[in-house]
């Protein structure tokens, strides 16, 4: 079994139309290099699912969006996102907007194959207002208690950046918080791994990992290598978040013709010439992990 | 009000709101505090250090620690960790209420609604900001105080604020059998005031002027009738000892930059 495919293969698996699920949080290990061939695609007409950062500006900027569900969108440093505010306050965007914690249990019921799972939260807010679809139910039991029906978040897609992968999919996650990209994972009919670090078998070449392994290699249908892959966002403990090349990129939403200008400069080639032009790998491998 | 003889000398605004800030943890034992902001999360520190040793806090990440870890660049200090508190156990946290935090909304209206979704139509807004992160399972859960550094009609708005990201003690929102049990609204810390919900069906109510504050101007300042405290004094002065360990957990003086001008505690 080798689920190890190129870069230049991830195109051809994602569809127009599909609902695509983004791991990570914020600015911190997004599969940037997996969201970038989405980019130099003609995909279209995307659900994106995410913890929103940089990517799910990138994709709305790069007209890839009919619908985004997501809890927030920042780039912590950055707090608001420039290009997902600029499509938001055009009006162009249709959103589902969730409370963090319901996005995880809307994956997490989809995970476990139920139609929603029960909560308490979104009760008194403007999330139920603007969800209009959300419904809420009776609890069956003496308590009677009224609850959310929190539905499935069920997805076609999800896109990973992980540590270290092997060629049979199994992954390990070295930063402090492996974040919900088990759970989109499990939502999801098929998913995409990035990687750091490749190797045949993980059990042989990092033997003493095991418990850095978040979700099950059935779960993972393709593993592409894309070292420096998180790029500008973090993959701690590597790297950090490029604050100077997010301050650019939110910069360019300032400017007339910004995004395509930030376009010809930083995607217009592949990885390589992408990461030639940030400043290299070694630079990438050297940025400083963030203080908190 | 007390006479304030073990108080420093001269303190300003900024450590004054830390000051009073870090009264919102006291009593809770044993759950996780988390400040949200250079201002909130020196006075959880304060609070952690002085009458509230029992609380849990993290590193700003995701790991918990026991020892509060001065904000800025730490040099040679290396912050020793004892578990662990990464997002999933944020949520597992939150849901079982096992948290008092303080956060900054953009908006607050007098149900103690709070925003920081966006401003105007949702959709359409005039100014998108966040998203409403967990303000929604927070204000359901666990107890919420609030920290706001221009205290005016823009942040305390008449009527609901434009998305009501956290819940508040508002009847229209919650329908029959919903359970608000769990709703805590605690402590509003501004520039101007300390109030709280304790009126009359939550009403807001001020239980402390900042020195050199008068009630009428955060009335003016405020999008809706406020509530005075019978016992409404002065907003206590920074101890000697709060003011040492305001200065332990800020070695860099962030606090100085937070608010323009960095005035003084006390108004001329």
């Amino acid at each position: 079994m080798n689920k190890q495919i190129g870069l230049d293969a991830v195109a051809d698996i994602v569809q127009s139309g599909m609902t695509i699920g983004i791991g990570g949080w914020g600015p911190r290990r997004k599969p940037m290099a997996l969201v970038r061939a989405l980019l130099a695609s003609d995909v279209r007409d995307l659900t994106v699912v995410a913890y929103g950062g940089p990517e799910v500006g990138m994709l709305a900027a790069a007209g890839k969006i009919r619908k985004l569900v997501y809890g927030f969108v920042s780039m912590d440093p950055i707090p608001l996102e420039p290009y997902f505010r600029k499509a938001r306050e055009a009006g162009t965007l249709a959103v589902s907007e969730l409370d963090e914690g319901m996005l995880q249990w809307g994956l997490r019921a989809a995970g476990m194959r139920l139609p929603f799972l029960p909560t308490r939260v979104g009760l008194g807010t403007d999330i139920l207002t603007y969800n209009p679809d959300f419904k809420t139910i009776t609890s069956p039991y003496d308590d009677g208690e009224v609850l959310i029906a929190m539905p499935a978040i069920k997805l076609d897609l999800a896109l990973l950046h992980v540590d270290t992968a092997d060629r049979l999919g199994n992954t390990h996650i070295h930063g402090p918080d492996p974040f919900f990209d088990a759970l989109f994972a499990r939502a999801a009919q098929r998913t995409i791994v990035s990687c750091e670090e490749i190797h045949d078998r993980l059990d042989l070449a990092r033997p003493d990992d095991a418990r850095a392994n978040h979700f099950e290699r059935y779960l993972v249908s393709h593993v592409v290598h894309a070292p420096a892959g998180a790029h500008p966002t973090s993959c701690a403990p590597r790297y950090g978040w490029d604050l100077e090349h997010l301050k650019r990129y939110a910069a360019s939403a300032t400017e007339d013709g910004g995004w395509a200008r930030y376009g010809q400069q930083f995607l217009a080639g592949d990885e390589a010439s992408y990461q030639s032009a940030v400043g290299g790998a070694a630079r990438i491998g050297a940025l400083p992990l963030p203080v908190f | 009000m007390t006479l304030n003889i073990d108080t420093s000398a001269d303190f300003t605004l900024a450590e004054l709101m830390i000051a009073a800030a870090s009264e919102a943890w006291r009593g809770d034992g044993e759950l996780l505090g988390s400040g949200i902001g250079t201002l909130p999360r020196i006075a959880l520190g304060v609070a952690k250090l002085t009458h509230s040793p029992d609380l849990l806090m993290t590193d700003g990440e995701a790991y918990l620690i026991e020892e509060p870890i001065p904000l800025g660049p730490r040099g040679d200090y290396k912050p020793r960790f004892s578990g662990v508190m990464d997002y999933a156990r944020v949520f597992d946290c939150v849901w079982l209420g096992k948290r008092h935090a303080m956060v900054g909304p953009t908006q607050i209206d007098r149900w103690g609604q709070a925003n920081i979704s966006c401003l105007g139509d949702f959709h359409k807004p005039k100014v998108q900001m966040l998203g409403s992160r967990g303000f929604p399972g927070n204000s359901v859960n666990h107890a919420n105080s609030m920290f706001v550094l221009a205290h005016s009609t823009r942040v305390f708005v008449a009527g609901e604020v434009d998305m009501v990201s956290s819940a508040g003690y508002n009847p229209a929102r919650w329908l029959p059998g919903m359970k608000r049990d769990f709703l805590d609204l605690r402590m509003i810390v501004t520039d101007l005031c300390v109030m709280d919900f304790s009126g009359p069906e939550h009403a807001i109510l001020v239980r402390s002027l900042h020195p050199g504050v008068t009630f009428e101007q955060v009335q003016a300042a405020t999008g809706f009738a406020l509530l005075q405290a019978p016992d409404m004094g002065t907003t206590a002065a920074p101890t000697a000892e709060q003011a040492r360990l305001i200065r332990t957990m800020d070695p860099h003086n962030l606090r100085a930059t937070v608010i323009k001008n960095n005035p003084p505690g006390v108004r001329a």
